[in-house]
């Protein structure tokens, strides 16, 4: 048998070959380039023409960003040193002008001897934020989230300190209210005398006592009136009440639409609708010159306090769709199973419903605070020195009459980095919220 | 015996109102309806007061006074010395023009970027990547100041076209002028025009516009009937007719014949003096906020397309393939009404941003209704209460008949589920 065998079978392998790698047309780079950038003449077409334009733009642009001047004093100084530098008929950018206003493009006139207050309120408000935004933070920091807005609107605004402390108190008295009435009359009685103590607090007692401890222990920062802000400073201040006010606005809103009290739900469907309806600048408008009118006669309040409450209402109505999206999204087993387990309608929202419909809302959340604080920019129409508005106002310099896509590239920079950093962000947050099985 | 047991009946007490949630609803609308009227009554007393020591009635008779103003860019006729409400309404009218144009260049771009977003071609949806979050993170504002800027700065001025040897020239065989004063086009001229028609006397319609409208619809209506028979034969017979170019020649056709009969000619714009003359002007300030508001909204635009699409799934295509569809078909009949579902809403929500970010048209100097009533009209006549609430009260019809348009549209693609 084995004798036949030799004679027939000339060559029997016995140990496997080695695994070979693909051919070079199958896989490595070249198949990639071929599957994906010369895959049929369309896709050499598209692949041909985006390399085109991408060598256009970097030969046009490239030369123009490195060919620049830093250390000029006015635009034209800039172009004799360019031209000086790098030959006749060059043309390159300007940058000393970012260079010698970038100050003023963060602080606006900001008086300079002061920008430490901004800087520290800045530094501190990334310490507040923090626990919010990452789990990992120690826990302790929170008592900082709840003290920093009193703590930075003093470092702003400066003044006395007892102001912002008396302002704080109010919420301390209320809470305290809600901590011993509570044990003893019901949730809704506590609420209702919460509210009332805090109200009576601001109003009538807040005045007087701040005057008192004023005299007696007067310790204050020097005062910035509100003409003094601008830049990114304005932008971020803005930005941050609005979006820190409109996430709960927002969420009692779309409570109010979803609710199935008639009066309660009209009232937040006008409101919703109404600020919806209508174009940011009106509202600017409203804040401008109309919101004194609607006041008592005499009262006079800071123009950014008064933008700022009208973002901030603005952002709510955005906000309030986005819950009431998320509220609709959840599976209505959700809301009976917290009814079976006998919790009342707050304990059922806190614990319940919330959680999952503010986790299935948070891209919607995001979009509408990214463009809130793009949406800050629109305070220059009013005659607010943002970025914008401070733009306009460099350029009105005679030095520097002319400059015009240096300064709108480096804000453009600016407000990017900010707002992709926050879709990023909130990219990770769905992430790792992510506790579904699809 | 029967014995009738009534339930025992409760004495109201005040803490029911509280206590008990068939009053406690109650109680709360009644808190919340008091407070908000007792804040309104609040406001509009002190709204009174203030105005009264201004010394500033409320009224509206105001808007009947000549306005005083030019106004550059605009649809119907309008001196200077006509009144602030007609000022008003051109502005409407450049509100409501930058909105179209706008909401149909934005439409194009996103559909096209959406989907190129999607191609398998790594660098073009890179490159598409790139370009939607440019476009998303940077304020609209800033864009609309960037391209005015890129408008008056980079483009000739009209000198340069002047003279032997100029240095800048026409465009498409000497019809448009692009030069950084604006955009000049041709003008469609008739010369058997059929007049204008005044409505109300407040301003005239073309005819010949209304000719022309009216011809093309009746066409498309045609082109649907032969459409609808084409269906139904099929039905029928299994077999389609092949209607293109009946429906081409049905669209088309009618409307040449009008173009003819009215005697349609081009009226181009000529280099005279310092400036052009003659065409359609466009100015940088339209042209830029167009351009703007269309890049920044095709880039949301684009996201809603890429989303829609992703969110068929690919056992829709499958199933359709087995059934025997062509890729075309699948394409119309499976994949794009399902996508579109999920397309529309957000898109209508777009065209409404886009509407209410026209508004910002007051920052390069375009004379919108934001412009005119809430810029010029409201300075000039300090009447801030009146002119702000009307602003608001057209932005809030605008807005709304949009939303009514999409709320139709939703309950008509609604799916019925079980």
């Amino acid at each position: 048998m084995s004798g036949t065998h030799a004679e027939t079978v000339r060559y029997v392998r016995d140990t496997m070959l080695p695994e070979q790698a693909p051919p070079l047309s199958a896989a490595g780079p070249i198949a990639w380039v071929r599957t994906n950038l010369f895959a049929g003449w369309f896709n050499t077409i598209m692949t041909l023409l985006s390399l085109a334009v991408i060598f256009f733009t970097l030969v046009e642009l490239v030369p123009w960003l490195v060919q620049s001047s830093w250390t000029a004093t006015s635009l034209n100084e800039c172009r004799a040193q360019i031209v000086e530098m790098y030959g006749e008929g060059t043309t390159g950018a300007c940058w000393a002008v970012i260079r010698e206003r970038y100050l003023q493009l963060i602080y606006g006139f900001y008086p300079s001897e002061l920008y430490w207050r901004p800087s520290l309120a800045f530094v501190l408000l990334i310490f507040a934020v923090a626990p919010i935004l990452f789990e990992r933070v120690p826990r302790a920091l929170l008592y900082l989230t709840v003290i920093y807005p009193f703590l930075g609107a003093w470092l702003m605004w400066g003044g006395t300190v007892w102001l912002p402390i008396g302002a704080f108190m109010g919420f301390v008295f209320a809470y305290l209210t809600i901590r011993f009435v509570g044990t003893r009359a019901g949730a809704i009685v506590a609420a209702i005398a919460a509210v009332v103590v805090a109200i009576v607090w601001w109003l009538f007692l807040m005045g007087p006592v701040v005057q008192e401890f004023e005299q007696s222990i007067p310790l204050a920062l020097e005062p910035v009136e509100s003409r003094a802000f601008g830049g990114f400073m304005l932008s971020i201040l803005i930005g941050v009440t609005a979006i820190a006010g409109s996430l709960p606005l927002g969420i009692l809103l779309a409570l109010g639409r979803q609710s199935d009290l008639f009066i309660v739900k009209s009232l937040c469907v006008g409101f919703i609708e109404f600020i919806r309806g209508v174009p940011l600048i009106t509202l600017l408008f409203v804040a401008s010159v109309l919101l004194n009118v609607f006041l008592p006669p005499g009262t006079n309040f800071d123009i950014i306090l008064r933008v700022m409450i009208m973002v901030t209402l603005f952002a709510a109505a955005y906000m309030a769709e986005v819950v009431r999206g998320g509220l609709a999204a959840l599976p209505k087993g959700q809301y009976e199973a917290a009814d079976a387990l006998g919790l009342d309608y707050w304990k059922a929202q806190r614990l319940i419903i919330m959680p999952q419909a503010l986790k299935i809302s948070i891209p919607g959340i995001v979009s509408t605070f990214i463009g809130v604080f793009k949406d800050t920019t629109l305070v220059s129409i009013i005659g607010l020195l943002d970025p914008l508005g401070l733009s306009n106002a460099i350029r009105s310099d005679t030095a520097w009459n002319g400059v015009v896509w240096e300064l709108y590239g480096f804000i453009a920079l600016m407000f990017f980095i900010f707002c992709f950093s926050m879709s990023r962000y909130s990219m990770y947050l769905e992430r790792k919220l992510q506790t579904g099985h699809r | 015996m029967t014995i009738v047991t009534d339930p025992p009946k409760e004495s109201f007490r005040l803490g029911m109102l509280i206590y008990d949630s068939r009053y406690r609803s109650l109680t709360i609308q009644a808190v919340a309806l008091i407070g908000f009227m007792l804040l309104a009554a609040w406001l509009i007393s002190n709204a009174a007061q203030n105005l009264a020591a201004l010394g500033k009635p409320i009224g509206f008779d105001y808007l009947a006074d000549p306005a005083g103003y030019d106004i550059n860019q605009r649809l119907i006729e309008y001196t200077s010395r006509s009144t602030h409400l007609r000022a008003a309404f051109v502005g409407l009218l450049n509100t409501l023009l930058v909105a179209v144009l706008g909401c149909a260049l934005a439409t194009v771009l996103g559909v096209i970027i959406g989907v190129l977003r999607l191609s398998r071609n790594w660098i073009v949806s890179r490159l598409m990547a790139i370009y939607v979050e440019a476009f998303r993170n940077v304020p609209v504002l800033l864009w609309i100041v960037f391209f005015m800027a890129v408008l008056i700065e980079t483009l000739p001025s009209p000198r340069a076209f002047r003279g032997d040897d100029p240095t800048a020239s026409m465009l498409l065989n000497d019809t448009v002028a692009i030069t950084n004063r604006g955009v000049y086009i041709p003008e469609p001229l008739f010369t058997r025009s059929l007049g204008d028609i005044s409505v109300f006397g407040a301003f005239g319609i073309s005819i010949d516009l209304l000719v022309l409208l009216a011809v093309l619809a009746a066409g498309l209506w045609a082109a649907h009937r032969v459409a609808v028979r084409a269906d139904a034969i099929q039905e029928a017979t299994g077999d389609r007719p092949t209607t293109w170019w009946q429906r081409l020649l049905l669209i088309v056709g009618p409307v040449l014949v009008t173009l003819i009969a009215l005697g349609f000619h081009l009226g181009y714009s000529e280099l005279k003096g310092f400036n052009f003359q003659g065409g359609i002007h466009l100015r940088n300030s339209l042209i830029a906020l167009w351009l703007a508001l269309s890049l920044y909204t095709a880039a949301f635009i684009a996201e809603i397309v890429r989303s829609g699409i992703l969110a068929v799934s690919h056992g829709q295509t499958e199933a359709a393939y087995a059934l025997g569809l062509s890729p075309n078909r699948t394409m119309n009949l499976v994949i794009l009404p399902q996508a579109m579902r999920v397309i529309i809403p957000p898109l209508i929500s777009q065209y409404l941003n886009l509407t209410k970010n026209s508004s910002l048209a007051i920052a390069v100097g375009y004379m919108d209704i934001t412009g005119t009533l809430g810029g010029i009209t409201m300075n000039q006549t300090g009447r801030e209460l009146e002119s702000v609430l009307l602003l608001m009260l057209v932005y809030l019809a605008i807005s709304l008949s949009i939303s009514a348009v999409m709320n139709w549209y939703n309950n008509r693609v609604k799916l019925v589920e079980r």
